[in-house]
């Protein structure tokens, strides 16, 4: 499948690169989600950066894993946005694209911006659902996408599991007690995040979908505002979205510069209002104070609590993990 | 030997040699390359990966599926070839060449479509749903889907056959005293009976391996909705190659051998009726 992606991509790049031989082209490879962001973001850094270069820049998107897939497997991306460290750690080890200690590159682990999970449940709130706990409750059906999957799907299950950790002093036995009660309320389970915002809003299916507070901006935008209810959790997991230049594809193709500079403007005022604009919670403090109104202030707790995303991946989504085992006992009840 | 023979058309050399080639890049290579991947696999990594129950149950899901699949295409492909060959009626045309969009569709443009039908708010699974029987996201989905991509298969076998059959057998048949069902089982069943069964196979390993259109409406849930191009997947998501290629080699060594199995029982059929070659 992303072989075909690839070659349309190449013959892309190619035949642009015949049309406008002084342009510089730069390929970002980033997922689903950030579509409506980098459409934003793209015309300002061009602007910005005008005087210097004229810069082209191409955009590839899909699930963030899958994309960080095609980077390893030879997808020539100059910068990678991706919405889970370990997709940039994966090329990392698996690809040798990118050199290690990437994250440390650009303020803030490398991640200009963060975002957050949210419940969004139907108008009116019917089975009035405050928090975690209320997910577990039968006869809610939670709607998400698939842990083993999907980004989304792993940040859910995380923010699940830590609020229950924080709510009762660290106890691991009811974190997995209540992570396995919403997932056994869970009717479908989709591979990605834009096609479990479908089941809900578009098939009607599930009282909740637990998803990022950006993608419940999108909702508003295509569905209509109306429509559905965004409900803050009394704690939820900090998601930061890390960004990498790819450096084996610069040095290779001489757009270091360029590249760097790309990823470098998110941190800029102006990228960040763009940030802002699109629903990610932005890092600049002014930025931040002015979009106060549209984020409400909600207890956080970021990756660190279960001692960074490698570990978690090993501890909950390997197979075998944690995770599979509670799937194996939903399907043993049922 | 066979070889000797100088054949009735020339160039049997040229275009046997350019056959294998064409067919070792194409379909040998890659299949070797999932071999020596899995390779990297020490027996007991290999074995477990491929028998870990979550796998167990996709594989369950996803042969049991097909075979209902095409086992309702057996009588309802046959069905519909009969009826494009034996009668007349307005938009027969029409007809025929619907019978093909399953071959051209997107098979994920089929999956969307059948989940929005069949979805509990759908057209079609709301009436269902009031009746208590639910397509969308169940097993029942999945069979929904494979029925749907694989319905081409038996009919467009089926068909050309159909039509060469000779109406004065039958004729001759009836006018000797044989009744309708002894006309149907012993004079056009063994006919058609091969082809049936080519169609079957096809539609039946067509199934097994289909993706696109069963993940939009199978709900996927764990050991219950699953299929195994699934497990494929969300290997591959995990960074896990060998994981992935391991249940790869799976599929493909049940499905040929199922594939040689029933070309064996074709054969045998042959044979038996009298048509060897």
């Amino acid at each position: 499948m992303f072989s075909i992606r690839q070659l349309t991509l190449a013959l892309t790049l190619s035949s642009l690169a015949t049309l406008a031989v002084a342009d510089t082209t730069i390929l970002n490879v980033s997922y689903d989600v950030m579509r409506d962001f980098y459409k934003d973001y793209n015309p300002a850094f061009k602007k910005y950066y005008a005087n210097k270069d004229n810069i082209t820049i191409q955009q590839s998107h899909g699930g963030s894993s899958k994309q960080a897939r095609s980077v390893i497997d030879g997808l020539e991306a100059d910068v990678v946005t991706m919405n889970m460290s370990t997709d940039i750690d994966a090329i990392v080890e698996k690809g040798k694209q990118i050199n290690p200690g990437w994250e440390k590159k650009f303020p803030n682990e490398a991640a200009p911006f963060s975002s957050l999970q949210v419940l969004i449940v139907r108008k009116g709130n019917p089975k009035g659902i405050k928090d975690w706990n209320d997910l577990t409750k039968p006869g809610v059906a939670v709607v998400v996408p698939n842990p083993k999957t999907s980004g989304n799907g792993r940040y859910t299950f995380l923010a699940a599991w830590g609020a229950a950790l924080k709510q009762n002093g660290g106890n691991e036995a009811k974190a997995r007690e209540l992570t396995s009660a919403i997932f056994a309320n869970v009717p479908v389970l989709d591979a990605g995040g834009r096609a479990a915002t479908t089941t809900f809003m578009q098939r009607q299916i599930g009282d909740v979908l637990v998803t990022f507070e950006n993608e419940a901006e999108m909702i508003a935008r295509e569905f209509g505002r109306g429509n559905f209810e965004v409900v803050y959790p009394s704690i939820s997991i900090d998601a930061d979205l890390p960004v990498a230049v790819v450096d084996k594809v610069v040095d290779k193709r001489g757009t270091r510069v360029p590249a760097t500079e790309y990823l470098r403007y998110l941190w800029s005022p102006e990228g960040q209002e763009i940030a802002a604009q699109n629903y990610l919670r932005p890092r600049n403090a002014a930025v931040t104070a002015k979009y106060a109104k549209q984020f409400p202030a909600v207890k956080l707790f970021g990756v660190d609590l279960f001692g960074g995303l490698p570990a978690a991946q090993k501890k909950f989504f390997d197979d075998g993990a944690i995770y599979d085992q509670i799937a194996a006992e939903i399907a043993k009840k049922k | 030997m066979k070889f000797k023979q100088s054949s009735v058309l020339p160039g049997f050399n040229l275009s046997l040699g350019y056959s294998v080639l064409y067919l070792s890049l194409i379909v040998l290579l890659p299949l070797t390359a999932l071999f020596t991947k899995t390779m990297g696999l020490d027996w007991a990594t290999f074995w477990s990966i491929v028998t870990e129950p979550r796998v167990m149950a996709s594989y369950r899901v996803t042969f049991g599926a097909s075979l209902i699949a095409a086992t309702i295409n057996l009588f309802v492909g046959l069905l519909i070839a009969w009826v494009l060959v034996r009668y007349r009626f307005p938009g027969k045309r029409f007809i025929d060449a619907l019978v093909d969009l399953p071959f051209a569709l997107p098979t994920a443009v089929a999956g969307i479509a059948l989940a929005t039908l069949y979805a509990p708010n759908g057209v079609l699974g709301e009436p269902l749903e009031r009746i208590g029987i639910k397509v969308a996201f169940t097993p029942l989905g999945i069979v929904l889907a494979l029925t749907f991509i694989t319905l081409p298969f038996v009919v467009r076998t089926v068909q050309p056959v159909l039509e060469d059959l000779e109406k004065e057998l039958e004729e001759a048949a009836s006018s000797l005293g044989a009744t309708r069902w002894q006309v149907f089982t012993k004079v056009i069943f063994p006919t058609i009976f091969p082809a049936l069964l080519t169609g079957f196979t096809l539609a039946f390993a067509r199934a097994i391996g289909e993706f696109g259109s069963v993940i939009f409406i199978a709900g996927n849930m764990p050991f219950k909705s699953e299929i195994t191009p699934l497990m494929i997947i969300s290997k591959l998501e995990q960074y896990d190659y060998m994981g992935a290629t391991a249940i790869a080699v799976v599929m493909l060594v049940v499905s040929f051998g199922l594939l040689l199995l029933i070309n064996g029982l074709q054969w045998w059929m042959a044979k038996r009726l009298g048509r060897t070659k």
